[in-house]
């Protein structure tokens, strides 16, 4: 599919939905389908172009959710200024943590960064006085829809979440659809393949790897803020493992490969929960089980095993 | 100094812990490859399930030992159900695989029994012994002695009877195994039954001390690995060396930094040892084959 | 003055010496072969010489300049590529973009570019893409451009990797077995390629088990045995050295017992 048409699509989906909305509790849910999607994209590029994986990075989202909690609290910067800071943040910590880590693979950098992704809750939970500890603490709020109403035009949260939501996502998707068709990403996909080869040709491949991993990082970072701007409120939970771990089960359950995948994926797991929170507690459950049996089953992920499903009975 | 040996005796005991999980790591390791991210959960069930036994009006040795069976199935199971049908797949989908099943071995338990933190008592008494002027609880020297003799068990298994020489063969060359006759796939059951026992095993003695609740399990793999890690990968000597030193970090770090970041002396292990020596203290070096 | 040039380059494995003191020279427009009996060094030699492995010992001068123990990477700048015994290829990606990752070093600007999808990123692509083209064509892999790598045979995939290897624009070009496992006419294809790119003024290093094709278009073979040379010379001389010959009988009779290349 061409990087226009699956933009089009999606902003597409994004744009019609809400006529299917049959209550304003909609929208935010789709809001939050559309900040987890945004997360997912980037380990997309980690994951599905580069190859590396990495159970640490709701780490990153914790950076930039709490960069939005801290910023204006703390600072006295805009809230909007503090996502931009908190995604600078994420980059530079991604660099200069990815460099050594990234000299690691497969279990090693599994554990390396899943070993991140704890420090990082452990900062926040432990530093009380700064983050609220385990509570949590309240979010300030943007300020922009405040200045939409002077200008004669009200919309309620929900709507305007799900809009701002929707707008980063469609450009988050741009950025990795012209990252996956371009030398960038054809160095990430081949280091994913050979490394050995990949530097035969030229391919620096440490340095992909620390690009994938610097971009996700900040994907993951302006998930994490625009999840604290739009519930106003954050816990530590947004930094901890069952987070990362979220995130890469969306990544692989729609297909690490693609934007729609992880579009597909973000959306399956974040409704989820939603339609069944009489079955909260199965959540952990049903987590586990979508890894294994789709890793066992279908690897590519789901998006592509339906695709491949219906192009058969097509024929 | 009392001080010290105090944080010596606490460190040797979480050590002990560190280095059950490490060898069960080891084992599975050897055999197939494959890191078992869920490892802590073994030591979690073992905790949890005497518990509920204990609770149900077992007698405690026999809620332990029903807890290191079921344990067992569940490593049994894990294999057969999880990892058998995805050989051959990337290390990417192992990890994934690997980490799903802690997950929902952790979901499964908290629906089973419930998410509170639970302990029962020490097998032979509460009453600290005094030992030069610190104190240390009997039950830390079950722990570390539970330790002790699974270690000498496995180097004796290993070293001594043929299907312990059957799952050395296999980890050093599994096509080979499988030409002189050994059944791979039972050294692969074996090995996630025992693993899984010895990660039970350490949660029924250490619960008395640490307490027990159903998301304990993955910064016990973390820390397991760790340990594995710091002491070679793949060596099981270095598992228990390495299991213990990360315990004794650890508690120093508690007594005489901080408390609330000696979670992180773990990490930090991690990065320290690969960036320093990759191979650990007892592992051998490889290069990789084009 | 030769373009490549080995000096006394030595590796051992757990005590074993793979390769040890090895040297000799490449000049461009030749063709130097490495031969030798299975486990005589030869691949270990090639990935040191690629930076693949650092050397132990020794030293590996290109173009007069010493890159013993470069970065692969840094070597294909130099104009080094190589193609791999045990295929190395981006199996999941387009037979194309594998060329096409070929032209990486030409091909690739700023991140920042590559993210917005900047005019220059589509032209240098565009250029990428018929060099691409252009070079599969050679290797009569054109009409399979858009095929999924993975789906070729072994016989295209060698040649998927020459085409990639020559997408470098490399001075010297070291081939790891690039006959190994194609039929008769395939072998023909790739010797006249061989042939053509050294007129071309590529020099090659050679690893080839197919003793017909080595000695038809070699110009100069060193000869291997247990990581040592025991011979170098034309190919005439070499074929009739009593050493070569015995240690080719040796291995005659191993490769017998294991029967795999």
């Amino acid at each position: 599919m061409s990087k226009w048409l699956q933009l089009a699509i999606l902003a597409a989906l994004i744009a019609a939905l809400p006529l299917l909305f049959p209550s304003g509790y909609y929208y935010r849910i789709g809001a939050l389908v559309f900040v987890n999607a945004l997360a997912v994209i980037g380990l997309a590029i980690l994951i599905g172009q580069a190859g590396q994986i990495s159970l640490g990075h709701a780490g990153f989202a914790g950076i930039g959710a709490y960069s939005c909690a801290l910023g204006p609290e703390w600072l006295g910067l805009h809230p909007a200024l503090s996502l931009l800071a908190g995604a600078a943040l994420s980059g530079v910590t991604a660099l200069l943590i990815g460099r050594p880590i990234l000299r690691l693979r497969g279990y090693y950098l599994a554990v390396a960064t899943l070993g991140f992704g704890i420090l990082v809750a452990m900062v926040i939970q432990n530093e009380r006085a700064l983050t609220g500890g385990p509570d949590g603490m309240a979010v300030a709020e943007l300020g922009l829809r405040d200045l939409l109403r002077d200008l004669g035009w009200r919309i309620g949260g929900g709507e305007f979440w799900y809009a701002v939501s929707g707008i980063v996502l469609i450009l988050g998707a741009w950025i990795a659809l012209n990252i996956f068709d371009s030398p960038t990403g054809r160095a990430m996909r081949a280091l994913h393949g050979s490394e050995v080869a990949a530097r035969t040709v030229g391919i620096d491949v440490a340095s992909y790897k620390l690009k994938a991993f610097v971009i996700s990082a900040v994907y993951a970072s302006v998930s994490g803020s625009l999840l604290a701007l739009q519930n106003r409120y954050i816990t530590p939970d947004v930094a901890g493992f069952l987070h990362s771990i979220e995130l890469v089960t969306m990544t692989v359950l729609g297909g690490a490969g693609s934007i729609m995948g992880a579009v597909f994926g973000a959306a399956i797991l974040t409704i989820l929960p939603q339609v069944l929170t009489a079955l909260a507690d199965y959540e952990q459950l049903v987590l586990g089980a979508i890894m294994i049996v789709v890793m066992i089953f279908m690897p590519q992920g789901l998006l592509p095993y339906i695709s491949r499903r219906l192009r058969r009975t097509g024929k | 100094m009392d001080a010290l040996l105090q944080f010596v005796f606490s460190g040797l005991t979480v050590g002990a812990v560190y280095a059950l999980v490490a060898l069960g790591f080891t084992i599975i390791y050897n055999a197939s490859d494959v890191v078992n991210f869920a490892q802590g959960e073994f030591v979690m069930l073992g905790g949890m399930i005497t518990w509920f036994g204990h609770d149900a009006g077992l007698p405690l040795m026999l809620a332990a030992a029903l807890a290191i069976a079921v344990t067992t199935a569940v490593g049994v199971a894990l294999n057969k159900f999880a990892i058998e049908p995805a050989r051959g797949a990337p290390v990417v989908s192992l990890i994934i695989i690997t980490i799903g099943a802690s997950i929902l071995i952790r979901g499964a338990t908290q629906l089973i029994f419930d998410k509170q933190i639970h302990r029962y008592p020490a097998f032979t008494g509460e009453n600290p012994i005094e030992v030069m002027g610190a104190t240390i609880l009997p039950q830390s020297l079950w722990v570390i002695g539970g330790a002790v003799a699974v270690f000498v068990a496995l180097w004796l298994f290993f070293s001594r009877t043929l299907m312990g020489k059957a799952v050395l063969a296999t980890a050093n060359n599994r096509l080979a195994a499988q030409l002189v006759g050994i059944n791979t796939n039972w050294v692969m059951t074996l090995s996630f039954g025992l693993s899984a026992a010895i990660g039970a095993l350490a949660g029924v003695l250490v619960t008395p001390i640490t307490l027990i609740s159903y998301d304990v399990g993955v910064a016990l793999a973390l820390k397991g690995f760790a340990g594995a890690m710091l002491g070679g990968m793949g060596n099981p000597k270095g598992a228990l060396v390495g299991g213990l030193a990360l315990g004794l970090l650890e508690a120093l770090t508690a007594g005489y930094l901080s408390s609330q970041y000696k979670d992180a002396v773990a990490f930090i292990v991690i990065l320290a040892v690969l960036f320093v020596m990759p191979q650990g203290l007892f592992g051998k070096t490889s290069a990789d084959r084009v | 003055m030769s373009l490549l040039e080995i000096k006394d380059l030595g590796i051992s494995f757990g005590g074993l010496k793979a390769v040890d003191g090895v040297g000799f020279e490449v000049s461009e427009r030749e063709i130097v072969s490495v031969i030798g009996p299975n486990g005589a060094g030869k691949t270990t030699l090639f990935n040191m010489i690629s930076g693949v492995y650092r050397p132990q010992r020794g030293s590996v001068h290109l173009d007069g300049q010493e890159v013993t123990g470069t970065e692969p990477h840094h070597l294909a700048a130099l104009g080094l590529s190589r193609t791999f015994q045990n295929l190395q290829i981006f199996q999941e990606m387009s037979v194309l973009d594998n060329a096409v990752a070929g032209f990486h070093l030409r091909e690739r600007g700023s991140i920042l570019a590559d993210m917005l999808s900047l005019p220059s990123v589509h032209r240098r692509a565009r250029v990428a893409r018929d060099g691409a083209m252009a070079l599969l064509d050679r290797v009569g892999l054109a009409d399979l451009a858009n095929e999924e790598a993975g789906n070729l045979s072994y016989g295209r995939l060698k040649r998927l990797e020459i085409a990639r290897a020559l997408a470098v624009d490399p001075r010297i070009l070291l081939l790891d077995e690039p006959a190994a496992g194609c039929n008769a006419v395939e072998t023909e294809e790739i010797d006249a390629l061989i042939a053509e790119l050294a007129r071309e003024g590529v020099a090659i290093l050679l690893v080839e088990h197919d003793m017909k094709l080595v000695m038809k278009i070699s110009n100069h073979v060193i000869v291997l045995d247990r990581g040592r040379k025991i011979a170098e010379g034309p190919p005439a001389e070499v074929s009739r050295n009593p050493e070569v010959i015995a240690a080719y009988l040796g291995a005659e009779e191993e490769d017998d017992a294991h029967a795999d290349g």
